[in-house]
């Protein structure tokens, strides 16, 4: 029941970062790419339109690793303070710019809600890669400091950074050379699956440049992405361990592999759908592979005082899990019939739907 | 440790009373907007369609900021409560998934639906989209009012040796006598909130005779929905869940009252007063024999028991607070009452819209329903101190033992300047809407 619902957490929060994805992705691409007015116009309302739907499914991740994992939702939440709550400032600031932009006739006010959209969209892209970096990290479970536990063993309190930046430190923050390398690469990513949204989304004046800017950034990606594993087993030497064990769990990596690779012939690909379609494998292998790197470890603990938190010790009773499987599955099914309603019916180009309130 | 409880505590107060600014309107206004688009079914005057469609941009400009101030509520369960997020987890995580999972997708796909739609769908359709908007917003008030039903009456638990609350039965989460009083009356209040917004910007337009035609619309419509939503809200929703307080937190119950001490006869009911903590006394108090207790039991001389009957941690922490909140709701309750009821009889002899004194107070008005909410959930919150699971889990026991209070206090402070930034720009959009008002524009 645990990897039941470890499993639909995992699928929703994959499905949270395809789609809010590629509105932060396309804030991104409008923060360094967009310069004629027409052109910022028609990228904010390709994320306008959509970004709140998209974040009920973070919501929606949030409650039920609530409800499911307690005191894993307890511990991290806490522990991560910091940046969780800036995170939420940044959610607040890009939904301002978004929102306001149309609301304004002079230029000098749509340019601070441009920059608001976009800085806190690249921001943000930053911030959920450099999250990411953590989970695979570790953190010191108990704030363990020469041998003694000054919290609970399943609590912890991070800064956002220690003095050396690195990730080897007896006490690492939130931001190590590390994790902002695996922040660079969700930025990257992020910026790649946005490019690919504004081109299948709009008719802007720059989407047969994006196509390029793609092809660059993908070279990046894949170069940091060679760099990262390097780099990841000098922090933690086993963390390739679940792949050699479990061969089967090779799948994941091969997806976000597939992306890449593919991502290359961008200039050949004659349809936009597919495109975006290798930017969501990116992503959906991206985040998988890191959790499968780690399973059934949520939060490795970095010293040997305490253990790793997992889904089994951090889990709520059989009962309640067994109880929210049946609603569960009942939610899903619904949600699934809205999705489907809702994108029949916004398909297409959104140069002709209506924008603003 | 006492300077990070009350961080925590006030970062959450106010997170919250920013935030529920939002939810009350478009809970309420969801219905009205349902009523007017039933109406343009019915009678194929456009008229109620192009009120329709504007409360929706206001509903859309309201759930926005719902959305954004909302999020940082479910994190601040984890990142301010961890304890209590991590004891109660099991419990309160299954009615706030099934909020996320029932009530915001329904809410916030049929919203673009209904907004973008209409053209696509036809009217039947469309006002099936504006149906599940008001199903999914009263779904979300469902799940959050049975979160707070199980923490003031706690039902179906187990405790652990470990100190975590188990789910032991789940239906008992929905069937708590709590929740059915504490549910109706919380919806009836929003119904209140969005017929004042409504009848004030009806108003508004009379008085300044442009949208006149909707201006009397809105009126009239605002003030039938925000009588008898009005009287609703006092009986009988707000007197079973007075009932439901004297049952099951008779301490609360007397100090929300104002009753220091017990009387031997049947108790009285409380105007105006001080509570006086240093004499246990209330200064100034202008009283009603006997009142209380007829209310609360029907019976004229039911003894009542007093603050002095209950120990000290029976008793809320901040007994003042919460018996200004309850007399303030409770006072703004009967006013809205008393203001709706000359509205409809001036309404009856159709002299309404030509009254300006009472069109001007009308106007005016719209603050006061958010201030009579607000201070209703400060009364519920209130009087459930000092326990965040009332008798069993104390607030000082819930907060995140690792987070400092510089750091919460650093939070706190962002929240404000970020919140006061964010209410501003909420100000605007709305004016500018209203402004604009509901005719149908071209961009």
């Amino acid at each position: 029941m645990e990897l039941f619902w470890y499993i639909a957490i995992g699928v929703v929060l994959t499905i949270f970062f395809v789609l809010d994805g590629y509105d932060f992705g396309a804030g991104i691409i409008h923060l360094f790419f967009a310069k004629k007015e027409k052109d910022k116009e028609v990228i904010t309302k390709s994320a306008g339109l959509f970004w709140d739907s998209n974040e009920v499914w973070l919501v929606a991740a949030g409650g039920m690793l609530f409800m499911a994992f307690p005191s894993f939702y307890a511990s991290v939440f806490s522990g991560f303070y910091l940046p969780l709550i800036i995170v939420l400032w940044l959610i607040i600031f890009r939904a301002i710019g978004l929102e306001f932009r149309g609301q304004f006739k002079y230029q000098m006010w749509k340019d601070i809600w441009d920059k608001s959209f976009g800085v806190s969209s690249l921001l943000l892209a930053l911030f959920f890669g450099i999250a990411l970096g953590n989970i695979v990290r570790g953190v010191n479970l108990g704030g363990v400091d020469n041998g003694i536990s000054v919290h609970e063993g399943h609590y912890f309190f991070l800064p956002l950074w220690d003095s050396s930046f690195s990730p080897l430190a007896e006490h690492p923050g939130v931001i190590d050379w590390f994790t902002i390398i695996i922040g660079l690469i969700s930025v990257v990513t992020l910026a790649i699956h946005g490019a690919n949204w504004v081109i299948l989304k709009t008719n802007s004046s720059i989407n047969s440049k994006l196509k390029g800017v793609i092809f660059k950034l993908n070279i990046t990606l894949a170069i940091l992405t060679a760099f990262s594993l390097y780099v990841w087993q000098l922090v933690n030497p086993n963390s390739l361990d679940n792949f050699s064990h479990k061969p089967y769990l090779m799948v994941f990596p091969i997806i976000y592999l597939t992306g890449v690779i593919g991502l290359f012939f961008i200039k050949k690909i004659k349809k936009d759908r597919h495109a975006f379609l290798l930017s969501t494998l990116i992503i959906v292998g991206g985040i998988t592979s890191s959790l499968a790197s780690l399973f059934p470890v949520i939060l490795p603990s970095v010293n040997n005082t305490h253990e790793h938190l997992t889904i089994y010790n951090t889990a709520a009773s059989e009962y309640g899990l067994s109880v929210a499987l049946i609603w569960g599955i009942i939610g899903f099914v619904l949600i699934l019939v809205y999705m489907i309603v809702q994108k029949r019916l916004t398909a297409g180009k959104i140069d002709r739907m209506d924008y603003g309130h | 440790m006492e300077d990070m409880l009350f961080y925590d505590r006030l970062q959450f107060a106010f997170t919250i009373t920013f935030h529920y600014i939002f939810p009350q309107l478009t809970m309420g206004l969801s219905l009205m907007i349902v009523f007017f688009k039933w109406k343009f079914l019915k009678t194929k005057i456009e008229k109620y369609n192009n009120a329709a469609k504007f409360f929706m941009k206001i509903f859309a400009i309201n759930f926005t900021m719902g959305v954004v101030t909302g999020i940082p509520m479910e994190f601040q369960f984890g990142t301010n409560w961890a304890k209590f997020s991590e004891l109660t987890g099991g419990i309160i995580g299954q009615t706030l998934a099934m909020e996320g999972m029932f009530s915001f997708f329904l809410e916030s796909s049929f919203l673009a639906l209904f907004i973008f739609g209409e053209k696509l769908m036809g009217q039947k359709l469309h006002f099936l989209t504006g149906f599940l908007v008001f199903l999914g917003s009263w779904a979300s008030g469902w799940f959050i009012l049975a979160t707070n039903a199980w923490m003031q009456h706690p039902v179906g638990y187990e405790i652990l040796d470990n100190g975590k609350f188990v789910l032991e039965n789940f239906s008992e989460l929905f069937t708590n006598p709590w929740l059915l009083p504490a549910f109706l009356h919380n919806q009836m209040a929003s119904v209140v909130t969005s017929a004042f917004v409504m009848a004030s910007i009806g108003a508004f337009y009379i008085l300044r005779d442009k949208h006149s035609e909707y201006g009397r619309l809105f009126l009239k419509t605002g003030v039938v929905f925000g009588l008898i939503s009005s009287l609703l809200v006092a009986f009988p929703t707000g007197d079973w869940n007075a009932k439901n307080v004297a049952k099951y937190q008779p301490g609360t119950f007397a100090a929300m009252e104002g009753i220091f001490e017990t009387e031997d006869a049947g108790a009285e009911i409380v105007l105006i007063g001080q509570p006086n903590m240093v004499e246990k006394k209330l200064d100034n108090k202008i009283a009603v024999p006997n009142i209380l207790s007829f209310l609360t039991y029907q019976e004229w001389d039911k003894q009542i028991p007093g603050m002095d009957q209950f120990e000290a941690e029976e008793l809320p922490d901040n007994i003042p607070a919460l018996y200004y909140s309850y007399h303030i709701m409770v006072g703004l309750g009967t006013i809205f009452i008393g203001v709706m009821a000359l509205a409809l009889f001036f309404l009856w002899r159709k002299k309404l819209f030509t009254i300006k004194p009472l069109l001007w107070t009308i106007m005016f008005l719209v603050p006061f329903p958010y201030i009579a909410n607000i201070t209703g959930w400060y009364t519920a919150e209130l009087g459930r101190q000092p326990y965040l699971v009332y008798g069993l889990l104390k607030t000082s026991e819930g907060v995140s033992p690792t987070v400092s209070s510089g750091n919460t206090l650093f939070t706190l402070l962002g929240f404000v300047a970020l919140y006061m930034l964010l209410g501003l720009l909420f100000l605007v959009l709305v004016g500018k809407t209203i402004n604009q008002g509901p005719t149908p524009q071209t961009h």
